[in-house]
């Protein structure tokens, strides 16, 4: 386009308004539900490696959230966030991806984070907040983050690290660039993944960050993950034209709408995905449709808005699908699955007591990484809390002891 | 040593940082060819190309939203936010990201690298949208810094410390200096600590305080207030966050007597937290209670500006009361 406006000029005498539902965009599905390939598609190039390891990644998250959400309800921790249908959304694009690339993430995405070798004890201090927590112990469960596995850490504001997902990406981009030409490299070797809900699409983040990277070419998959609510509020309320994915395209960037239970067809896009960015330096955006099965949060209950017969409608389970397409390969032993899951409640169950009893992070994490040392008034006040609690050992009983 | 103005230390300071690292990246609101609705990017472009130095889309949200990106990624991002009356689309940004990346992570994450840019500050006939000084929202946040300079030779040494430096930093330049305030700058690179208050002029009665642009009233009302036998210790904060407590501590220990001056509204200004901490670091040694003379806690005017500001004279009428406490 070679207009100031940056529009193509097709001009046209007659009066007509482009309906606001136009744009219809197509779902692209691999996998029936009996775990057959539909007629037309095809899978995608997976190994069996790869798909072993997908499904034991989301039979497992599965399993954790159940625990977790019984942890929860028994008072153990604070807070909890299931991914309960929408494993195979998250899984199966963390898998598509190098594990060197960055993962920034909404809240709901731990099954990518699993994918990327988090381990089970990993999962279980961040949410007990204890001093082995990687975050120290500063942020309700679940805000999991890891720099070893580029997994960013979770932040609860909604949609700020989708602008930041694009700077992440420009900066994975221009570390190609030739110092002395100026020139950027043809082909890059890490991006970004973006995840975010439907509802997150919705702030003004959203709108800043989708724009950036498609201006200044960033090379990030944006990956919506549309299931249907934001807490109470249902999709119809929340937007109007033809989902997340039609936003994409308003930007200006590739774009794909996946069925998000189908673990085939969002590994497949996501893998062409990274392909294109990796090559072009482009932004993509996917939209995964799929419902969240379970509750916003522990502090949610969708009995509230939303009938039991439109949940019942909705029982698509992703794993199971992929299951059943995996036995039908010769892949997995539905016995050794069921022996598997066993061990995996008993492990669970297992750290759970262990990261229960691990002390709290010592006084000191109060103040430190504020600032990369801490500032001479923060200095001052630590002194003083210090002396106090010194004083008052039996009313700081977490800390009191340990004070150096 | 040359003579330079604000807006060329500060391109000075930018360049070295741009040439010193491959990934630096300079971006906001028409800094790219156009250099900045001031200049203060002039020449930056054709010398390091469009991918490291580049106009955004008109979101501060977005700005500061890819700069933390960039920065976590550990390439310096030098962002600039054309008036700091627009920086608060980008405050959530700012103060739950920037400020708190390093401690919610555990240190796993941090955005050392971000600085970021802002004129700021009235008499430019700006109005309410055009002069404001939003320090004190800043200054509030644990996690980020807050920066002041009120001349070149400050402005270069400072924002490349601020550069250098692994904190966020908010870096507030007084836009009615840019051009007017021209000094002795060293072409070569040099840096200011952050932190640290400097005495400007040593005196006897009182303490005046001030930053930026502000500087330039005080002195002005210390010079009058010589011409009527009273001597005033002359202080530029230079840095709101951390600040030298010490510094203006034991100046009025000194002079018994202290008033801050700032053009934010005074209530909840920065100038609040001054007095409270230094009311009690040096309650017995004070002749007269801690005064501020401040802008009025109302939007900033236009056509009553001169009444608004805080100028040299109500700060003498400041001084003379202080005195005659």
């Amino acid at each position: 386009m070679s207009n100031p406006n940056n529009v193509s000029l097709n001009i046209n005498h007659k009066l007509e308004f482009i309906d606001g539902n136009a744009l219809t965009i197509p779902t692209l599905s691999i996998l029936t539900e009996d775990g057959e390939i539909h007629t037309g598609a095809t899978a995608p190039d997976i190994s069996k490696h790869t798909a072993i390891k997908l499904y034991e990644t989301m039979r497992f998250i599965r399993l954790l959230d159940e625990r977790m959400q019984g942890a929860q309800r028994q008072g153990r921790i604070s807070f909890y966030m299931q991914c309960l249908g929408e494993e195979a959304a998250v899984t199966a694009s963390a898998a598509a991806l190098d594990q060197n690339d960055m993962i920034m993430a909404q809240y709901r995405e731990q099954a990518a984070l699993h994918y990327r070798g988090f381990t089970l004890d990993q999962f279980m201090n961040q949410m007990f907040s204890n001093e082995l927590d990687l975050g120290k112990g500063r942020q309700m469960p679940i805000h999991y983050g890891s720099k070893a596995l580029n997994y960013m850490t979770i932040s609860s504001p909604l949609g700020t690290q989708i602008p930041q997902a694009t700077g992440y990406a420009y900066g994975q981009k221009i570390k190609h660039i030739d110092a002395k030409t100026g020139e950027l490299a043809s082909t890059i070797d890490n991006i970004t993944i973006c995840y975010f809900g439907e509802g997150a699409a919705s702030e003004g983040d959203f709108h800043a960050g989708v724009n950036m990277a498609a201006v200044h070419q960033a090379p990030v998959i944006f990956f919506a993950r549309n299931n249907g609510y934001a807490i109470s509020t249902p999709a119809d309320e929340q937007f109007k034209g033809d989902g997340i994915a039609s936003r994409g395209v308003g930007y200006g960037i590739k774009t794909i709408r996946v069925d998000g239970t189908d673990a085939l067809a969002v590994y497949a896009a996501t893998k062409k995905a990274r392909e294109i960015a990796v090559s072009t330096g482009e932004p993509i955006l996917i939209e995964s449709i799929a419902y969240r099965l379970g509750a916003h949060s522990t502090s949610d209950d969708p009995s509230g808005y939303r009938s039991k017969d439109e949940e019942a409608n909705h029982q698509v389970c992703p794993i199971d699908k992929f299951r059943k397409w995996l036995i039908k390969q010769d892949w997995l032993n539905e016995a050794d699955d069921v022996k598997a899951k066993e061990s995996i409640r008993e492990e669970i169950l297992a750290a759970l007591k262990r990261a229960e009893v691990v002390a709290k992070p010592a006084l000191e994490e109060l103040i430190s990484d504020v600032y990369d040392t801490p500032i001479p008034s923060l200095q001052r006040q630590y002194e003083q809390l210090k002396a106090h609690i010194k004083l008052h050992p039996d009313a700081y009983p977490v800390t009191a002891g340990r004070i150096k | 040593m040359a003579k330079m103005n604000m807006l060329h230390a500060i391109n000075s300071a930018l360049d070295i940082t741009m040439a010193e690292h491959p990934q630096a990246c300079i971006f906001g609101e028409d800094v790219g060819y156009f250099g900045g609705v001031f200049r203060a990017t002039s020449g930056l472009q054709e010398k390091y190309g469009k991918h490291r130095v580049f106009n955004t889309p008109l979101t501060e949200q977005g700005i500061l939203g890819f700069a933390n990106g960039l920065a976590a990624f550990g390439a310096p991002a030098l962002a600039e936010i054309q008036f700091a009356d627009y920086i608060f689309p980008a405050f959530d940004q700012i103060v739950n990201e920037s400020a708190k990346f390093r401690y919610r992570s555990g240190n796993e994450f941090n955005v050392g690298n971000l600085t970021i840019r802002t004129p700021y500050g009235g008499g430019i006939a700006g109005g309410l949208y055009h002069s404001q000084s939003p320090e004190a929202y800043f200054a509030h946040t644990p996690g980020l810094k807050v920066i002041v300079p009120r001349n070149p030779y400050q402005a270069k040494g400072l924002l490349r410390a601020a550069i250098k430096d692994d904190n966020p930093v908010l870096f507030f330049e007084p836009k009615r200096l840019y051009r007017a305030s021209i000094g002795e700058v060293p072409e070569e690179d040099y840096t200011i600590e952050l932190g640290k208050a400097e005495v400007v002029q040593q005196g006897t009665d009182v303490t005046l305080l001030a930053w930026g642009a502000q500087m330039e009233i005080i002195e002005d009302a210390a010079k009058q207030a010589s011409e009527q036998g009273i001597s005033c210790e002359v202080i530029d904060l230079r840095s709101i966050l951390p600040w030298d407590v010490e510094a203006i501590a034991k100046s009025v220990t000194k002079t018994g007597r202290l008033i801050v001056s700032h053009e934010a509204p005074i209530t909840n200004g920065f100038g609040a937290e001054i007095a409270a901490t230094i009311g009690q670091e040096c309650f017995l040694h004070l002749e007269s209670p801690i005064m501020r003379v401040c802008g009025l806690d109302t939007p900033y005017p236009l056509a009553l500006e001169k009444e608004y500001v805080p100028d040299a004279l109500k700060v003498l009428a400041a001084i003379k009361q202080s005195m005659d406490f």
